[in-house]
């Protein structure tokens, strides 16, 4: 039986992004919305890696966001462990908040530099109320030896530590809740590769000790390789496709993930010629119209510029491309 | 007579004089580039290798400075100039790329008028010869309707777009050398590969040498001739891309490439080197990577090791080898 942690349903997130009202009046403009996430649907079973993979500009920081409830969405439905979120304050929100945490990209930011490292970690402790007086400080001290580091530590300042110890720290204060579910977004885009490697692993150790479920936001395509189990790529907002991770990287079906593969700097250096990529991401304001990977596509037929492509199974998930459910050279 | 390398850097030394005493960022470095070569330059952040890079073009922020060695420049000595002939030798014998494509151009200018100045103030002709000249020169580097788009500003463009304009901004005045230091870090991956097919193609065109520095072995594997790996402002390997790549041999190299995930293998554990890299003011004696180093020996806490030839293309600063030098010799 298929045990699903989070189910996300038709999820949609707008930003209104036009000018302020006397400038549209004078300039006689419309108001602009950006369409930072469109219409996603995904579920994520437990004790697996889900990743979401894009580029710039590609929603999946806002749809890491959306999930912990950072953001509201505009349209679409989350539900965690069957229950749905709202985004109100309430008893039965609060129990649900503790189950999952984030960590950031940025360790410099998301750690605040006038609190002690042990203040930061027990705050969700004594928040949940999941321990009192000296308990704190002993769940504090374990769960710094857990990520790697010593109980000492905890009474240590954020500028006393490099980048890769922040991250251990901003680590073991998402896991100070006892979470199950953790949304990991481009854990590592800010450390260099050896200390990158460090986090990786620590990572995955604990998601074997405790069970945990991660959903891993990355833009480094080896990185999720190697992490996750499946993964969904992200173009403009919409995923155009998902799919189990050996899979996608042996056997794409969308062009964009083709392209995306072929990208990838070539580490074993095999002469692979590669196929030249062509334009850039567009401006999300103002979408393609259909698939709004067309303008790029190197298949790109008339229907892809009508109405977007549905999802269509493939065979290890599923993909929005017309060259699966069209007749080729049509 | 032996071919005079394009670019000669010997045993640089740059250091900062801060309050607790003198750190030093880069120590004792060597390594030539060939004309026409590749130069990929590759470390962790603090390694030095933008460092060494702004070192030989002279635009080290102050206090730090060059407390020993030489760069020499088809054999001319260029470490020790005045500001004005330094001057001219940027951009005309050596230019530049850098990571972010916004700051390096003038956000007050067109493309065009920065384009122009630059060719102006190298080669002498006119502003209409100019103006062709930057056309042409955009063309090349990809960017559509350059004739028309000449006389945008930096901020009409992408920023693949923007890092294409830095590339024939650095290629105007036809330098020998471009120093470009990690030109695709701001860039997305699909972006990345065009820049640098780019800036590979072109620089062979034009038989410009290239020093590209980055922390990303990926893009030195796909672009360079050989790599300096660097570490705590010291040369840990030097040699063939192929070579280092495959068979690394500094130990430090041999975890950075395992450290690497990648694309075609399965789920085995990275491989992780312990801690982290030691600060300025805090380098251990002898080799600097012997704390972490898995085969670290007694001779490595007390002698800094030297670059060890291996092979005729090949150094490496690690005792290990010459420990298997010294028992070829007695056997």
């Amino acid at each position: 039986m298929v045990d699903t942690v989070l189910q996300v349903e038709g999820l949609t997130r707008t930003f209104d992004v036009s000018k302020p009202w006397l400038n549209r009046v004078l300039e006689r403009d419309h108001k602009q919305f950006l369409t930072a996430v469109d219409n996603v649907t995904f579920g994520i079973e437990r004790g697996e890696t889900f990743a979401l993979v894009g580029e710039s500009g590609s929603g999946k920081s806002t749809i890491a966001k959306l999930i912990v409830g950072l953001l509201k969405p505009s349209r679409g439905t989350i539900a965690f462990d069957g229950q749905p979120m709202s985004f109100e304050s309430g008893t039965a929100m609060r129990n649900l908040r503790r189950r999952f945490q984030m960590i950031f990209q940025d360790p410099f930011a998301s750690l605040n530099p006038r609190w002690r490292v042990g203040e930061i970690i027990a705050e969700p402790i004594r928040t949940f109320g999941l321990a009192s007086g000296a308990d704190v400080h002993r769940e504090v001290a374990r769960l710094l030896e857990v990520v790697g580091l010593s109980a000492t530590d905890a009474g240590k300042f954020p500028h006393e530590f490099s980048g890769g110890q922040r991250q251990r720290i901003a680590i073991a204060r998402a896991l100070s809740s006892k979470p199950e579910f953790i949304v990991c977004d481009e854990p590592t885009s800010a450390l260099d590769v050896s200390v990158q490697a460090q986090i990786l692993n620590l990572m995955r150790d604990l998601q074997d000790e405790f069970g945990l479920t991660y959903l891993l936001i990355s833009h480094d395509l080896s990185v999720v390789r190697h992490m996750a189990n499946r993964i969904g790529v992200l173009y403009l907002g919409r995923i155009v496709e998902v799919a189990d991770s050996k899979r996608l990287f042996t056997d794409p079906q969308h062009p964009y993930t083709r392209m995306l593969l072929d990208a990838v700097p070539d580490l074993a250096l095999s002469g692979r010629r590669r196929t030249p990529v062509t334009g850039e991401i567009p401006n999300p304001i103002n979408p393609p119209s259909g698939c709004t990977f067309h303008p790029r596509c190197p298949h790109v037929m008339d229907i892809c510029r009508g109405d977007p492509p549905a999802q269509t199974p493939t065979a290890t998930g599923a993909a929005a491309c017309y060259l699966l459910t069209e007749p080729v050279g049509s | 007579m032996a071919e005079i390398p394009l670019l000669s850097v010997r045993n640089l030394v740059v250091e900062f004089p801060s309050r607790r005493g003198t750190l030093r960022a880069i120590d004792d470095v060597s390594f030539d580039i060939a004309e026409g070569e590749v130069l990929g330059m590759v470390g962790e952040s603090g390694a030095g290798k933008s460092l060494t890079g702004a070192a030989i073009i002279g635009l080290l922020e102050p206090p730090g400075r060059i407390a020993g060695g030489e760069i020499l420049l088809r054999g001319e000595r260029i470490d020790n100039l005045a500001a004005e002939p330094m001057r001219r030798i940027r951009g005309k014998r050596i230019g530049m790329v850098f990571q972010d494509p916004l700051t390096s151009l003038n956000p007050l200018y067109t493309v065009a008028e920065q384009l122009i100045e630059t060719i102006r103030t190298h080669i002498s002709c006119t502003e209409r010869v100019a103006r062709e000249r930057a056309i042409a020169l955009l063309d090349r580097v990809g960017i559509p309707a350059a004739r028309r788009r000449i006389d945008d500003y930096p901020h009409h463009f992408s920023g693949g777009m923007r890092q294409r304009v830095v590339i024939a901004l650095a290629l105007a005045a036809e330098p020998d050398l471009v120093i470009a230091d990690e030109p695709t870090t701001a860039l997305d991956v699909s972006v990345q590969a065009q820049i640098i097919d780019v800036l590979k193609e072109i620089c062979a065109e034009r038989g410009a040498s290239v020093m590209l520095i980055t922390h990303d072995m990926g893009v030195i594997a796909e672009t360079a001739d050989r790599v300096a790996v660097l570490y705590a402002g010291r040369l840990a390997e030097i040699g063939p891309v192929r070579d280092v790549i495959q068979a690394a041999e500094h130990p430090y190299t041999q975890g950075l490439m395992g450290s690497i995930p990648t694309l075609t293998q399965t789920d085995t554990r990275l491989v992780q080197i312990p801690g982290s890299m030691p600060r300025l003011d805090a380098i251990p004696k002898g080799c600097p990577f012997n704390p972490r180093c898995p085969h670290v020996m007694d001779r490595c806490r007390h002698d800094r090791p030297v670059l060890i030839a291996r092979g005729s293309k090949r150094e490496v600063a690690c005792w290990l080898y010459e420990a298997v030098r010294e028992e070829v010799h007695h056997g």
